[in-house]
């Protein structure tokens, strides 16, 4: 698992290999949006009707709802809630805990149900962790060698100030 | 921390303005977002009171431009600053990437801000972290205020290993970009460093 300081590190086999399973479960479980979002609140990957969804916004109110979440289970002596469910009048929000980092949350309609969500999202669960660990594995063996082929081994101050103009 | 996404060519960093309560922290959120251009920012999130306190945080995300080919974006967050919001205040530094510390000068809030400093050390040290290794920055906010403490005497009591501050007035705007860029120089620099 990755670690509260560790920065996380996206690589595009990785994210081939989330898009195609978040692309499997929007169509199993007959859902509208699915997305993938770090417990620091950044967006990782999305699929489905995102056009007219602010996802950054919903990224950041997803870390900050299992953040709150994770504080009450705390209190009362639990390690986490791994899962939490909102029900509205047409839309609901499931959402998960992966691997003790990364969320993922599920939007349906009555076009399908809690209970088929839950069922593919705990199959997919799985197939998602195991993505996951390949990416912390990735990610150590890059912090061991520093400086490989990183971008930011490279930026000038010049670069930096050029963000401001 | 940052979250750095070679498929996408983005880089993603968390930025938490941190000080007592009505120092200005959602003001100098809220100065930058009706300062900076539509294409560059998202919606501004405040989770607040109904006497518009903060409840939880502000969130806006920003867009800076592009770093050798990589898209820059900084997440800026407030925390509530009233003391019983403590339990709050630790879930947003989670993963944070540098800290803004807002002091407000009036004489009277003094101590507050002294309260409030030794919250976010004992707050980062509960996370993992050390202010000392993390960028940080000190605003010296409501400058324009008659009843200020002079800027040597804030800088002693709340800077002592002297981090960059810079004074400002975030109602009128003053000092708060220039806030932000330091601590985004600081987050940018120290991740060439661990690069």
């Amino acid at each position: 698992m990755l670690g509260p300081q560790s920065s996380l590190v996206m690589y595009d086999e990785e994210y081939k290999r989330i898009m195609t399973l978040i692309e499997k479960l929007l169509r199993e479980s007959n859902s509208n949006v699915i997305f993938l979002v770090d417990k620091n609140g950044q967006m990782i990957a999305a699929t489905g009707a995102t056009e007219n969804l602010d996802t950054t916004s919903l990224a950041s109110l997803t870390a900050g709802n299992i953040a709150a979440t994770g504080g009450l289970a705390k209190l009362i002596g639990e390690k986490e809630f791994s899962i939490l469910f909102h029900e509205g009048e047409k839309d609901n929000i499931h959402i998960s805990i992966i691997g003790g980092r990364i969320i993922l949350v599920v939007i349906f309609d009555q076009r399908s149900s809690l209970g088929l969500v839950r069922l593919r999202v705990k199959k997919a669960s799985i197939e998602l962790a195991g993505i996951l660990d390949d990416l912390v594995r990735k990610t150590e063996i890059h912090d061991e060698a520093p400086g490989v082929d990183s971008p930011f081994a490279e930026i000038t101050d010049d670069d930096i100030d050029n963000l401001f103009n | 921390m940052s979250f750095i996404n070679y498929a996408s060519r983005e880089i993603n960093c968390k930025i938490v303005y941190y000080g007592p309560g009505l120092c200005g922290k959602t003001t100098n959120l809220q100065y930058i977002y009706n300062k900076t251009a539509q294409d560059a920012k998202g919606k501004m999130i405040s989770l607040a009171t109904e006497t518009e306190r903060t409840l939880f945080f502000d969130f806006l995300p920003l867009a800076l431009g592009e770093i050798r080919g990589f898209k820059t974006r900084f997440h800026l967050y407030t925390v509530p600053g009233q003391v019983f919001y403590d339990a709050s205040r630790k879930l947003i530094l989670k993963g944070v990437d540098g800290v803004v510390f807002v002091a407000d000068s009036q004489e009277e809030r003094l101590d507050a801000n002294i309260e409030s400093m030794e919250n976010l050390k004992d707050n980062l040290e509960e996370q993992g972290f050390q202010l000392e290794k993390l960028p940080f920055i000190i605003q010296y906010n409501k400058r324009d205020l008659p009843n200020c403490t002079p800027v040597e005497e804030l800088r002693k009591l709340l800077n002592p290993d002297g981090v960059p501050d810079l004074e400002a007035c975030a109602a009128s705007g003053e000092g708060t970009f220039e806030t932000l860029k330091a601590v985004a120089k600081q987050v940018l620099i120290d991740l060439k460093k661990g690069s």
